[in-house]
Protein backbone atom coordinates (compact mmCIF):
# COMPACT_ATOMS: atom_id res chain seq x y z
CA UNK A 1 0.00 0.00 0.00
CA UNK A 2 1.13 3.52 -0.77
CA UNK A 3 1.77 5.95 2.06
CA UNK A 4 -1.49 6.89 3.82
CA UNK A 5 -2.75 10.23 2.51
CA UNK A 6 -5.13 12.70 4.08
CA UNK A 7 -6.24 16.24 4.70
CA UNK A 8 -5.35 18.50 7.60
CA UNK A 9 -7.90 21.31 7.68
CA UNK A 10 -6.75 24.20 9.82
CA UNK A 11 -9.96 26.10 10.54
CA UNK A 12 -8.05 28.96 12.19
CA UNK A 13 -7.00 30.30 8.80
CA UNK A 14 -10.18 29.51 6.83
CA UNK A 15 -11.62 32.74 5.41
CA UNK A 16 -14.80 31.24 3.99
CA UNK A 17 -13.95 32.00 0.35
CA UNK A 18 -15.41 28.66 -0.84
CA UNK A 19 -12.68 28.19 -3.43
CA UNK A 20 -12.49 24.59 -2.20
CA UNK A 21 -16.17 24.05 -2.96
CA UNK A 22 -15.80 25.44 -6.45
CA UNK A 23 -12.62 23.53 -7.22
CA UNK A 24 -14.18 20.30 -5.99
CA UNK A 25 -17.24 20.77 -8.17
CA UNK A 26 -15.13 21.70 -11.19
CA UNK A 27 -12.86 18.69 -10.97
CA UNK A 28 -15.49 16.14 -10.00
CA UNK A 29 -18.08 17.52 -12.43
CA UNK A 30 -20.63 18.17 -9.72
CA UNK A 31 -23.33 20.58 -10.80
CA UNK A 32 -24.42 21.41 -7.26
CA UNK A 33 -27.96 21.85 -6.04
CA UNK A 34 -30.25 24.60 -7.33
CA UNK A 35 -29.48 27.85 -5.51
CA UNK A 36 -31.58 28.50 -2.45
CA UNK A 37 -31.69 31.19 0.21
CA UNK A 38 -30.97 29.37 3.43
CA UNK A 39 -30.93 32.42 5.71
CA UNK A 40 -27.87 30.94 7.29
CA UNK A 41 -25.11 33.53 7.33
CA UNK A 42 -23.20 33.47 4.05
CA UNK A 43 -23.82 29.77 3.64
CA UNK A 44 -25.90 28.84 0.62
CA UNK A 45 -24.55 25.32 0.28
CA UNK A 46 -26.29 23.99 3.36
CA UNK A 47 -24.69 20.65 3.90
CA UNK A 48 -22.52 17.95 2.48
CA UNK A 49 -24.39 15.68 0.08
CA UNK A 50 -24.11 13.96 -3.29
CA UNK A 51 -23.49 17.28 -5.05
CA UNK A 52 -21.42 19.01 -2.36
CA UNK A 53 -18.32 17.13 -1.31
CA UNK A 54 -16.82 20.19 0.37
CA UNK A 55 -18.93 22.54 2.45
CA UNK A 56 -17.67 25.70 4.13
CA UNK A 57 -19.56 26.06 7.37
CA UNK A 58 -20.23 29.57 8.69
CA UNK A 59 -20.79 29.17 12.39
CA UNK A 60 -22.07 32.32 14.06
CA UNK A 61 -20.65 32.22 17.52
CA UNK A 62 -21.27 35.01 20.01
CA UNK A 63 -18.72 33.53 22.36
CA UNK A 64 -16.06 34.69 19.93
CA UNK A 65 -17.23 38.30 19.77
CA UNK A 66 -14.48 40.68 20.76
CA UNK A 67 -14.25 44.44 21.17
CA UNK A 68 -12.95 44.59 17.62
CA UNK A 69 -16.00 42.89 16.14
CA UNK A 70 -18.67 44.48 18.30
CA UNK A 71 -17.32 47.95 17.65
CA UNK A 72 -18.31 47.59 14.02
CA UNK A 73 -21.56 45.85 14.91
CA UNK A 74 -20.03 42.81 13.32
CA UNK A 75 -20.37 39.11 13.68
CA UNK A 76 -17.84 36.55 14.72
CA UNK A 77 -17.70 33.36 12.73
CA UNK A 78 -16.02 30.08 13.06
CA UNK A 79 -15.35 28.85 9.55
CA UNK A 80 -14.65 25.31 8.62
CA UNK A 81 -14.30 23.60 5.28
CA UNK A 82 -16.05 20.33 6.02
CA UNK A 83 -15.43 17.13 4.07
CA UNK A 84 -15.53 13.35 4.39
CA UNK A 85 -13.36 12.36 7.34
CA UNK A 86 -12.06 9.14 5.75
CA UNK A 87 -12.38 7.46 9.16
CA UNK A 88 -10.07 4.61 10.03
CA UNK A 89 -13.11 2.80 11.43
CA UNK A 90 -15.66 3.92 8.88
CA UNK A 91 -19.31 3.47 9.84
CA UNK A 92 -20.36 3.61 6.17
CA UNK A 93 -18.04 0.78 5.15
CA UNK A 94 -19.09 -1.24 8.17
CA UNK A 95 -22.76 -1.41 7.18
CA UNK A 96 -22.40 -1.40 3.36
CA UNK A 97 -24.01 -4.68 2.27
CA UNK A 98 -22.42 -4.77 -1.19
CA UNK A 99 -18.83 -4.01 -0.19
CA UNK A 100 -18.99 -1.03 -2.51
CA UNK A 101 -17.20 1.06 0.13
CA UNK A 102 -13.53 0.17 0.31
CA UNK A 103 -10.22 1.53 1.55
CA UNK A 104 -7.95 2.49 -1.30
CA UNK A 105 -4.22 2.01 -1.56
CA UNK A 106 -3.96 5.56 -0.15
CA UNK A 107 -5.88 4.44 2.96
CA UNK A 108 -8.86 6.61 2.01
CA UNK A 109 -12.54 5.61 2.00
CA UNK A 110 -13.97 5.25 -1.50
CA UNK A 111 -17.43 4.34 -2.81
CA UNK A 112 -17.11 2.20 -5.94
CA UNK A 113 -19.76 3.63 -8.21
CA UNK A 114 -20.06 0.47 -10.32
CA UNK A 115 -20.78 -1.65 -7.26
CA UNK A 116 -23.03 0.61 -5.18
CA UNK A 117 -26.70 -0.24 -5.71
CA UNK A 118 -28.13 2.78 -3.92
CA UNK A 119 -29.49 1.09 -0.78
CA UNK A 120 -28.56 4.19 1.26
CA UNK A 121 -27.54 2.20 4.35
CA UNK A 122 -24.27 4.15 4.45
CA UNK A 123 -26.20 7.42 4.66
CA UNK A 124 -28.02 6.16 7.75
CA UNK A 125 -24.69 5.13 9.27
CA UNK A 126 -22.38 8.07 8.54
CA UNK A 127 -22.17 10.01 11.84
CA UNK A 128 -20.96 13.13 10.04
CA UNK A 129 -23.80 13.37 7.50
CA UNK A 130 -21.27 13.30 4.68
CA UNK A 131 -22.78 10.88 2.17
CA UNK A 132 -25.67 11.81 -0.10
CA UNK A 133 -27.80 9.88 -2.55
CA UNK A 134 -27.55 11.05 -6.14
CA UNK A 135 -30.76 10.85 -8.15
CA UNK A 136 -28.63 11.23 -11.28
CA UNK A 137 -26.41 8.22 -10.73
CA UNK A 138 -28.67 6.21 -8.41
CA UNK A 139 -25.75 5.73 -6.05
CA UNK A 140 -24.33 7.08 -2.80
CA UNK A 141 -21.66 9.70 -3.37
CA UNK A 142 -19.10 11.61 -1.34
CA UNK A 143 -15.57 12.98 -1.41
CA UNK A 144 -13.12 10.53 -2.98
CA UNK A 145 -10.13 12.55 -1.76
CA UNK A 146 -9.67 13.01 -5.53
CA UNK A 147 -8.73 9.37 -5.99
CA UNK A 148 -8.13 9.90 -9.69
CA UNK A 149 -5.74 12.77 -8.98
CA UNK A 150 -3.92 10.76 -6.31
CA UNK A 151 -3.37 7.96 -8.80
CA UNK A 152 -1.62 10.53 -11.00
CA UNK A 153 0.43 11.99 -8.16
CA UNK A 154 -1.60 15.19 -8.06
CA UNK A 155 -2.93 17.19 -5.12
CA UNK A 156 -6.71 17.04 -4.53
CA UNK A 157 -8.53 19.95 -6.15
CA UNK A 158 -9.72 21.57 -2.92
CA UNK A 159 -6.26 21.64 -1.32
CA UNK A 160 -4.76 22.94 -4.55
CA UNK A 161 -7.28 25.81 -4.67
CA UNK A 162 -7.23 26.83 -1.01
CA UNK A 163 -5.61 30.28 -0.90
CA UNK A 164 -4.80 30.27 2.82
CA UNK A 165 -3.52 26.71 3.15
CA UNK A 166 -6.36 25.97 5.49
CA UNK A 167 -6.66 22.70 3.60
CA UNK A 168 -3.38 20.87 3.57
CA UNK A 169 -2.85 17.58 1.77
CA UNK A 170 -0.05 15.08 2.12
CA UNK A 171 1.23 11.99 3.85
CA UNK A 172 -0.74 11.48 7.03
CA UNK A 173 2.34 11.37 9.27
CA UNK A 174 3.63 14.67 7.85
CA UNK A 175 0.22 16.28 8.31
CA UNK A 176 0.08 15.12 11.92
CA UNK A 177 3.47 16.67 12.62
CA UNK A 178 2.40 19.94 10.98
CA UNK A 179 -0.83 19.93 12.99
CA UNK A 180 1.02 19.44 16.27
CA UNK A 181 3.26 22.41 15.50
CA UNK A 182 0.34 24.63 14.55
CA UNK A 183 -1.59 23.70 17.69
CA UNK A 184 1.40 24.53 19.88
CA UNK A 185 1.73 27.86 18.08
CA UNK A 186 -1.93 28.75 18.68
CA UNK A 187 -1.86 27.65 22.31
CA UNK A 188 1.19 29.82 22.83
CA UNK A 189 -0.70 32.73 21.29
CA UNK A 190 -3.44 32.30 23.87
CA UNK A 191 -6.04 30.31 21.94
CA UNK A 192 -6.65 27.85 24.72
CA UNK A 193 -9.73 26.31 23.11
CA UNK A 194 -7.78 25.28 20.01
CA UNK A 195 -7.71 21.52 19.63
CA UNK A 196 -7.09 18.81 17.08
CA UNK A 197 -10.07 16.69 16.07
CA UNK A 198 -9.46 13.18 14.75
CA UNK A 199 -5.69 13.38 14.81
CA UNK A 200 -5.26 10.55 17.33
CA UNK A 201 -6.50 6.97 16.86
CA UNK A 202 -8.13 6.85 20.29
CA UNK A 203 -10.18 10.02 19.80
CA UNK A 204 -12.88 9.28 17.21
CA UNK A 205 -13.36 6.32 14.88
CA UNK A 206 -9.79 5.10 15.15
CA UNK A 207 -8.48 8.42 13.90
CA UNK A 208 -9.43 10.38 10.82
CA UNK A 209 -7.40 10.62 7.62
CA UNK A 210 -9.09 13.97 7.18
CA UNK A 211 -8.60 15.66 10.53
CA UNK A 212 -9.12 19.21 11.75
CA UNK A 213 -7.72 21.94 13.92
CA UNK A 214 -10.74 23.47 15.66
CA UNK A 215 -10.95 26.75 17.54
CA UNK A 216 -13.70 25.52 19.84
CA UNK A 217 -15.31 22.33 21.06
CA UNK A 218 -16.25 19.77 18.35
CA UNK A 219 -19.98 20.05 19.04
CA UNK A 220 -19.87 23.76 18.16
CA UNK A 221 -18.83 22.65 14.65
CA UNK A 222 -21.49 19.92 14.52
CA UNK A 223 -19.00 17.12 15.09
CA UNK A 224 -19.60 14.21 17.47
CA UNK A 225 -17.33 14.07 20.47
CA UNK A 226 -15.38 11.02 21.50
CA UNK A 227 -18.20 9.85 23.79
CA UNK A 228 -20.93 10.09 21.18
CA UNK A 229 -18.86 8.94 18.18
CA UNK A 230 -19.80 5.29 18.06
CA UNK A 231 -19.98 2.67 15.34
CA UNK A 232 -23.38 1.36 14.18
CA UNK A 233 -22.35 -2.21 15.04
CA UNK A 234 -22.55 -1.31 18.74
CA UNK A 235 -26.26 -2.14 18.49
CA UNK A 236 -25.90 -5.56 16.86
CA UNK A 237 -25.74 -7.69 19.99
CA UNK A 238 -28.43 -5.77 21.88
CA UNK A 239 -30.71 -5.64 18.85
CA UNK A 240 -30.53 -9.36 18.08
CA UNK A 241 -30.81 -10.17 21.76
CA UNK A 242 -34.08 -8.24 21.77
CA UNK A 243 -35.31 -10.28 18.81
CA UNK A 244 -34.26 -13.53 20.49
CA UNK A 245 -36.01 -12.61 23.74
CA UNK A 246 -39.14 -11.52 21.88
CA UNK A 247 -39.10 -14.73 19.83
CA UNK A 248 -38.73 -16.93 22.90
CA UNK A 249 -41.44 -15.09 24.84
CA UNK A 250 -43.78 -15.15 21.84
CA UNK A 251 -43.35 -18.91 21.52
CA UNK A 252 -44.01 -19.34 25.24
CA UNK A 253 -47.08 -17.11 24.96
CA UNK A 254 -48.43 -19.07 22.01
CA UNK A 255 -47.75 -22.32 23.85
CA UNK A 256 -49.74 -21.02 26.82
CA UNK A 257 -52.61 -20.11 24.51
CA UNK A 258 -52.72 -23.62 23.09
CA UNK A 259 -52.53 -25.13 26.57
CA UNK A 260 -55.32 -22.91 27.85
CA UNK A 261 -57.52 -24.18 25.07
CA UNK A 262 -56.76 -27.80 25.95
CA UNK A 263 -57.50 -27.14 29.60
CA UNK A 264 -60.72 -25.25 28.98
CA UNK A 265 -63.34 -26.44 31.53
CA UNK A 266 -66.29 -28.49 30.39
CA UNK A 267 -68.65 -25.58 31.12
CA UNK A 268 -66.88 -23.48 28.54
CA UNK A 269 -67.41 -25.51 25.39
CA UNK A 270 -64.88 -25.35 22.63
CA UNK A 271 -66.06 -23.76 19.46
CA UNK A 272 -67.40 -26.29 17.04
CA UNK A 273 -64.81 -26.75 14.31
CA UNK A 274 -65.98 -26.39 10.75
CA UNK A 275 -65.92 -29.59 8.74
CA UNK A 276 -62.48 -29.96 7.20
CA UNK A 277 -62.95 -29.82 3.49
CA UNK A 278 -60.83 -28.75 0.60
CA UNK A 279 -62.16 -27.53 -2.71
CA UNK A 280 -61.01 -30.73 -4.43
CA UNK A 281 -62.41 -32.91 -1.73
CA UNK A 282 -59.01 -33.94 -0.35
CA UNK A 283 -57.21 -32.83 2.75
CA UNK A 284 -56.46 -34.11 6.14
CA UNK A 285 -53.29 -35.80 4.97
CA UNK A 286 -51.08 -34.12 7.46
CA UNK B 1 -26.42 9.61 31.50
CA UNK B 2 -24.98 10.31 28.09
CA UNK B 3 -27.47 12.04 25.81
CA UNK B 4 -27.25 10.90 22.22
CA UNK B 5 -25.97 13.42 19.69
CA UNK B 6 -26.72 12.86 16.02
CA UNK B 7 -25.50 14.60 12.90
CA UNK B 8 -26.39 11.83 10.42
CA UNK B 9 -28.51 12.55 7.36
CA UNK B 10 -31.74 10.58 6.85
CA UNK B 11 -31.48 7.74 4.31
CA UNK B 12 -34.93 8.59 2.92
CA UNK B 13 -36.34 5.13 3.50
CA UNK B 14 -40.02 5.80 2.92
CA UNK B 15 -43.03 3.99 1.43
CA UNK B 16 -41.38 0.97 -0.18
CA UNK B 17 -39.44 0.29 3.00
CA UNK B 18 -42.55 0.79 5.12
CA UNK B 19 -44.37 -1.75 2.94
CA UNK B 20 -41.39 -4.10 3.18
CA UNK B 21 -41.23 -3.86 6.95
CA UNK B 22 -44.95 -4.62 7.10
CA UNK B 23 -44.82 -7.59 4.73
CA UNK B 24 -41.67 -9.02 6.31
CA UNK B 25 -43.40 -8.98 9.69
CA UNK B 26 -46.56 -10.56 8.31
CA UNK B 27 -44.71 -13.17 6.22
CA UNK B 28 -42.47 -14.26 9.08
CA UNK B 29 -45.32 -14.09 11.55
CA UNK B 30 -47.66 -16.13 9.33
CA UNK B 31 -45.11 -18.88 8.86
CA UNK B 32 -44.33 -19.04 12.58
CA UNK B 33 -48.05 -19.18 13.43
CA UNK B 34 -48.58 -21.94 10.87
CA UNK B 35 -45.89 -24.01 12.51
CA UNK B 36 -47.36 -23.41 15.98
CA UNK B 37 -50.81 -24.45 14.79
CA UNK B 38 -49.39 -27.62 13.30
CA UNK B 39 -47.16 -28.59 16.19
CA UNK B 40 -49.30 -27.62 19.15
CA UNK B 41 -52.81 -27.47 17.71
CA UNK B 42 -55.58 -29.94 17.08
CA UNK B 43 -56.16 -31.71 13.77
CA UNK B 44 -58.85 -29.09 13.12
CA UNK B 45 -56.14 -26.39 13.20
CA UNK B 46 -54.56 -27.80 10.06
CA UNK B 47 -56.73 -25.64 7.80
CA UNK B 48 -55.60 -22.43 9.52
CA UNK B 49 -52.01 -23.67 9.47
CA UNK B 50 -52.24 -24.26 5.73
CA UNK B 51 -53.70 -20.79 5.29
CA UNK B 52 -50.70 -19.36 7.16
CA UNK B 53 -48.27 -21.17 4.89
CA UNK B 54 -50.21 -20.22 1.76
CA UNK B 55 -49.97 -16.56 2.76
CA UNK B 56 -46.32 -16.67 3.83
CA UNK B 57 -44.84 -17.36 0.39
CA UNK B 58 -46.57 -14.60 -1.64
CA UNK B 59 -45.83 -12.12 1.13
CA UNK B 60 -42.20 -13.23 1.14
CA UNK B 61 -41.93 -12.89 -2.63
CA UNK B 62 -43.16 -9.30 -2.42
CA UNK B 63 -40.43 -8.40 0.10
CA UNK B 64 -37.37 -8.49 -2.20
CA UNK B 65 -39.42 -6.87 -4.95
CA UNK B 66 -40.12 -3.87 -2.72
CA UNK B 67 -36.50 -3.70 -1.62
CA UNK B 68 -35.32 -3.86 -5.22
CA UNK B 69 -37.65 -1.11 -6.39
CA UNK B 70 -36.36 1.09 -3.57
CA UNK B 71 -32.74 0.76 -4.71
CA UNK B 72 -31.12 3.54 -6.68
CA UNK B 73 -29.90 0.86 -9.09
CA UNK B 74 -32.55 -1.88 -9.00
CA UNK B 75 -30.71 -4.04 -11.52
CA UNK B 76 -27.83 -4.32 -9.07
CA UNK B 77 -29.97 -6.00 -6.41
CA UNK B 78 -27.79 -9.10 -6.68
CA UNK B 79 -24.79 -7.14 -5.37
CA UNK B 80 -26.36 -7.77 -1.95
CA UNK B 81 -25.42 -11.43 -2.32
CA UNK B 82 -22.47 -11.46 -4.70
CA UNK B 83 -19.33 -9.43 -4.14
CA UNK B 84 -18.26 -7.91 -7.46
CA UNK B 85 -15.04 -6.44 -6.06
CA UNK B 86 -11.59 -6.50 -7.58
CA UNK B 87 -10.80 -9.85 -5.98
CA UNK B 88 -13.34 -11.43 -8.30
CA UNK B 89 -16.87 -12.66 -7.74
CA UNK B 90 -17.49 -14.14 -4.31
CA UNK B 91 -20.38 -14.53 -1.94
CA UNK B 92 -21.12 -11.35 -0.05
CA UNK B 93 -21.87 -12.14 3.57
CA UNK B 94 -21.26 -9.58 6.31
CA UNK B 95 -22.79 -10.92 9.50
CA UNK B 96 -22.18 -7.60 11.23
CA UNK B 97 -24.30 -5.73 8.67
CA UNK B 98 -28.02 -6.44 9.26
CA UNK B 99 -28.81 -5.50 5.66
CA UNK B 100 -26.40 -8.16 4.37
CA UNK B 101 -27.62 -10.70 6.92
CA UNK B 102 -31.22 -9.79 6.10
CA UNK B 103 -30.72 -10.34 2.37
CA UNK B 104 -29.48 -13.86 3.06
CA UNK B 105 -32.12 -14.45 5.72
CA UNK B 106 -34.85 -13.47 3.29
CA UNK B 107 -33.44 -15.78 0.64
CA UNK B 108 -33.17 -18.77 2.97
CA UNK B 109 -36.58 -18.12 4.50
CA UNK B 110 -37.99 -17.89 0.97
CA UNK B 111 -36.75 -21.42 0.29
CA UNK B 112 -38.47 -22.79 3.40
CA UNK B 113 -41.64 -20.82 2.68
CA UNK B 114 -41.63 -22.20 -0.88
CA UNK B 115 -41.13 -25.80 0.26
CA UNK B 116 -44.01 -25.57 2.72
CA UNK B 117 -46.17 -23.77 0.18
CA UNK B 118 -45.62 -26.62 -2.31
CA UNK B 119 -46.45 -29.13 0.42
CA UNK B 120 -49.68 -27.36 1.31
CA UNK B 121 -50.73 -27.08 -2.32
CA UNK B 122 -50.16 -30.81 -2.60
CA UNK B 123 -52.16 -31.51 0.56
CA UNK B 124 -54.96 -29.43 -0.91
CA UNK B 125 -54.73 -31.65 -4.02
CA UNK B 126 -54.23 -28.73 -6.33
CA UNK B 127 -51.69 -30.48 -8.57
CA UNK B 128 -52.75 -32.78 -11.38
CA UNK B 129 -53.06 -36.43 -10.36
CA UNK B 130 -50.80 -38.14 -9.21
CA UNK B 131 -48.44 -35.26 -8.53
CA UNK B 132 -50.22 -34.11 -5.38
CA UNK B 133 -49.75 -37.42 -3.63
CA UNK B 134 -46.10 -37.57 -4.64
CA UNK B 135 -45.27 -34.03 -3.49
CA UNK B 136 -47.22 -34.52 -0.26
CA UNK B 137 -45.25 -37.70 0.44
CA UNK B 138 -41.89 -36.04 -0.26
CA UNK B 139 -42.48 -32.70 1.46
CA UNK B 140 -45.10 -33.65 4.04
CA UNK B 141 -45.08 -35.77 7.17
CA UNK B 142 -41.97 -35.74 9.33
CA UNK B 143 -39.85 -33.96 6.70
CA UNK B 144 -42.49 -31.26 6.48
CA UNK B 145 -42.40 -30.74 10.23
CA UNK B 146 -38.60 -30.43 10.18
CA UNK B 147 -38.91 -27.86 7.38
CA UNK B 148 -41.53 -26.02 9.47
CA UNK B 149 -39.36 -25.87 12.57
CA UNK B 150 -36.18 -24.72 10.79
CA UNK B 151 -38.19 -22.36 8.61
CA UNK B 152 -39.72 -20.82 11.73
CA UNK B 153 -36.28 -19.82 13.00
CA UNK B 154 -35.73 -17.86 9.79
CA UNK B 155 -39.32 -16.61 9.84
CA UNK B 156 -38.81 -15.06 13.28
CA UNK B 157 -35.54 -13.58 12.08
CA UNK B 158 -37.15 -12.01 9.01
CA UNK B 159 -39.98 -10.59 11.11
CA UNK B 160 -37.62 -9.05 13.64
CA UNK B 161 -34.30 -8.18 12.00
CA UNK B 162 -35.76 -5.10 10.30
CA UNK B 163 -35.79 -3.39 13.69
CA UNK B 164 -32.14 -4.31 14.22
CA UNK B 165 -31.36 -2.95 10.76
CA UNK B 166 -32.66 0.43 11.88
CA UNK B 167 -30.83 0.26 15.20
CA UNK B 168 -27.49 -0.52 13.56
CA UNK B 169 -27.07 3.01 12.25
CA UNK B 170 -26.32 6.45 13.64
CA UNK B 171 -29.83 7.79 13.12
CA UNK B 172 -31.69 9.51 15.95
CA UNK B 173 -34.37 7.35 17.60
CA UNK B 174 -33.38 4.20 15.68
CA UNK B 175 -29.88 3.88 17.07
CA UNK B 176 -30.88 4.95 20.57
CA UNK B 177 -32.65 1.73 21.54
CA UNK B 178 -32.20 -2.03 21.37
CA UNK B 179 -35.94 -2.60 21.52
CA UNK B 180 -36.91 -2.13 17.86
CA UNK B 181 -36.11 -5.70 16.77
CA UNK B 182 -38.19 -7.30 19.50
CA UNK B 183 -40.95 -4.74 18.99
CA UNK B 184 -41.20 -5.44 15.26
CA UNK B 185 -41.23 -9.18 15.88
CA UNK B 186 -44.02 -8.99 18.46
CA UNK B 187 -45.97 -6.64 16.20
CA UNK B 188 -45.40 -8.87 13.15
CA UNK B 189 -46.77 -11.91 14.99
CA UNK B 190 -49.76 -9.91 16.19
CA UNK B 191 -50.42 -8.62 12.68
CA UNK B 192 -50.09 -12.11 11.24
CA UNK B 193 -52.62 -13.46 13.74
CA UNK B 194 -55.02 -10.70 12.69
CA UNK B 195 -54.41 -11.39 9.00
CA UNK B 196 -55.01 -15.12 9.39
CA UNK B 197 -58.23 -14.40 11.26
CA UNK B 198 -59.25 -12.02 8.51
CA UNK B 199 -58.44 -14.36 5.63
CA UNK B 200 -59.82 -17.36 7.48
CA UNK B 201 -63.25 -16.27 6.27
CA UNK B 202 -62.29 -17.48 2.82
CA UNK B 203 -60.95 -20.90 3.76
CA UNK B 204 -63.28 -23.57 4.99
CA UNK B 205 -62.39 -24.81 8.43
CA UNK B 206 -59.86 -22.09 9.23
CA UNK B 207 -62.30 -20.40 11.62
CA UNK B 208 -61.85 -23.35 13.95
CA UNK B 209 -58.57 -21.78 15.06
CA UNK B 210 -59.88 -18.28 15.63
CA UNK B 211 -60.14 -18.75 19.38
CA UNK B 212 -56.57 -19.88 19.89
CA UNK B 213 -55.27 -17.25 17.47
CA UNK B 214 -57.05 -14.54 19.42
CA UNK B 215 -55.64 -15.89 22.64
CA UNK B 216 -52.12 -16.08 21.21
CA UNK B 217 -52.52 -12.57 19.83
CA UNK B 218 -53.29 -11.29 23.30
CA UNK B 219 -49.93 -12.64 24.49
CA UNK B 220 -48.21 -11.03 21.49
CA UNK B 221 -49.91 -7.74 22.38
CA UNK B 222 -48.61 -7.95 25.97
CA UNK B 223 -45.13 -8.57 24.55
CA UNK B 224 -45.52 -5.61 22.21
CA UNK B 225 -46.52 -3.36 25.10
CA UNK B 226 -43.45 -4.48 27.03
CA UNK B 227 -41.16 -3.65 24.11
CA UNK B 228 -42.93 -0.34 23.50
CA UNK B 229 -42.30 0.62 27.12
CA UNK B 230 -38.65 -0.47 26.74
CA UNK B 231 -38.38 1.64 23.59
CA UNK B 232 -39.83 4.75 25.20
CA UNK B 233 -37.70 4.38 28.33
CA UNK B 234 -34.47 3.96 26.34
CA UNK B 235 -35.39 6.90 24.11
CA UNK B 236 -36.08 9.02 27.19
CA UNK B 237 -32.65 8.17 28.60
CA UNK B 238 -31.06 9.11 25.28
CA UNK B 239 -32.98 12.38 25.20
CA UNK B 240 -34.77 11.40 21.99
CA UNK B 241 -38.30 10.71 23.27
CA UNK B 242 -39.54 14.20 22.45
CA UNK B 243 -38.27 13.83 18.91
CA UNK B 244 -39.96 10.44 18.51
CA UNK B 245 -43.29 11.73 19.82
CA UNK B 246 -43.20 15.02 17.93
CA UNK B 247 -46.39 15.95 16.02
CA UNK B 248 -47.59 14.60 13.65
CA UNK B 249 -45.84 11.30 14.43
CA UNK B 250 -47.51 11.15 17.82
CA UNK B 251 -50.74 10.36 15.97
CA UNK B 252 -49.11 7.29 14.44
CA UNK B 253 -47.83 6.19 17.85
CA UNK B 254 -51.33 6.69 19.26
CA UNK B 255 -52.79 4.47 16.51
CA UNK B 256 -50.18 1.83 17.21
CA UNK B 257 -50.97 1.85 20.93
CA UNK B 258 -54.75 1.93 20.44
CA UNK B 259 -54.59 -1.06 18.11
CA UNK B 260 -53.31 -3.10 21.03
CA UNK B 261 -56.47 -2.49 23.04
CA UNK B 262 -58.69 -5.17 21.42
CA UNK B 263 -56.19 -8.02 21.84
CA UNK B 264 -55.34 -6.82 25.34
CA UNK B 265 -59.05 -6.56 26.19
CA UNK B 266 -59.31 -10.20 25.17
CA UNK B 267 -56.46 -11.01 27.55
CA UNK B 268 -58.25 -9.18 30.36
CA UNK B 269 -61.57 -10.93 29.95
CA UNK B 270 -63.03 -10.94 26.48
CA UNK B 271 -64.76 -8.54 24.12
CA UNK B 272 -65.06 -4.79 24.33
CA UNK B 273 -67.79 -3.27 26.46
CA UNK B 274 -70.32 -1.25 24.53
CA UNK B 275 -73.25 0.61 26.07
CA UNK B 276 -76.69 -0.57 25.01
CA UNK B 277 -79.79 1.57 24.63
CA UNK B 278 -82.14 -0.84 26.37
CA UNK B 279 -83.09 -1.36 29.97
CA UNK B 280 -79.93 -3.33 30.72
CA UNK B 281 -77.19 -1.00 31.82
CA UNK B 282 -74.41 -2.49 29.84
CA UNK B 283 -74.34 -5.32 27.42
CA UNK B 284 -71.18 -7.13 26.59
CA UNK B 285 -70.80 -7.67 22.89
CA UNK B 286 -68.09 -9.03 20.72
CA UNK B 287 -66.81 -6.48 18.31
CA UNK B 288 -66.74 -7.84 14.79
CA UNK B 289 -63.66 -10.02 14.33
CA UNK B 290 -63.09 -8.49 10.92
CA UNK B 291 -63.10 -4.95 12.26
CA UNK B 292 -60.72 -5.88 15.06
CA UNK B 293 -58.36 -7.62 12.64
CA UNK B 294 -58.30 -4.59 10.34
CA UNK B 295 -57.75 -2.31 13.33
CA UNK B 296 -54.81 -4.40 14.51
CA UNK B 297 -53.29 -4.40 11.02
CA UNK B 298 -53.62 -0.62 10.77
CA UNK B 299 -51.79 -0.44 14.09
CA UNK B 300 -48.99 -2.63 12.74
CA UNK B 301 -48.55 -0.23 9.80
CA UNK B 302 -48.78 2.81 12.08
CA UNK B 303 -46.08 1.48 14.38
CA UNK B 304 -43.59 1.02 11.54
CA UNK B 305 -44.50 4.36 9.99
CA UNK B 306 -44.02 6.08 13.37
CA UNK B 307 -40.58 4.54 13.77
CA UNK B 308 -39.51 5.30 10.19
CA UNK B 309 -40.83 8.84 9.95
CA UNK B 310 -40.08 10.13 13.44
CA UNK B 311 -36.39 9.64 12.85
CA UNK B 312 -36.24 10.94 9.30
CA UNK B 313 -38.64 13.82 9.69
Amino acid sequence: MAQAKGFFTDTSVCIGCKACEVACKEWNQLTGNPPAFLADSFDNTGRLDAENWRHVKFIENDAHLTAATTAGDGQAWLMMSDVCKHCQQASCAEVCPTNAIIRTEFDTVFIQQDTCNGCRNCIAACPYGVIGFSEKTGTARKCTLCYDRLQNDMTPACAKACPTQSIQFGDLSDLQTAADKRLAQLRQAGFTNAQLYGRDPDQVYGGLNSFFLLMDRPEVYGLPTGESARLPSRNNVGGYLGVAIAGALALIGAMLAFRRRRERPAGDPEPEPEPVRTPAGGGGES
Amino acid sequence: MLLAVHYAQPPEWRWYILAYFLLAGLAGGSYALGTMLRLWGRPSDEQAARLCFLMALPLTILCPLLLTVDLGHPLRFWHMLIDTGIAGPALNFKYWSPMSLGAWGLLVFGVFAALTFLEVVALDRRYPYPLSGFVARVLGGRAGRVVNVIGTVFALFVAGYTGVLLSVSNQPVWSDSYALGGLFLASGLSGAAALVTLCGRWRLGAEASDDVLHDADSYFAVLEVAFLVALFVTLAFAGQLARALMPPWVVLWAFAVLSLVPPLAGRLGGGLVVGSGGTAAIQRVRVSGTAVAVFVLVGVVALRAAVLWSSQG
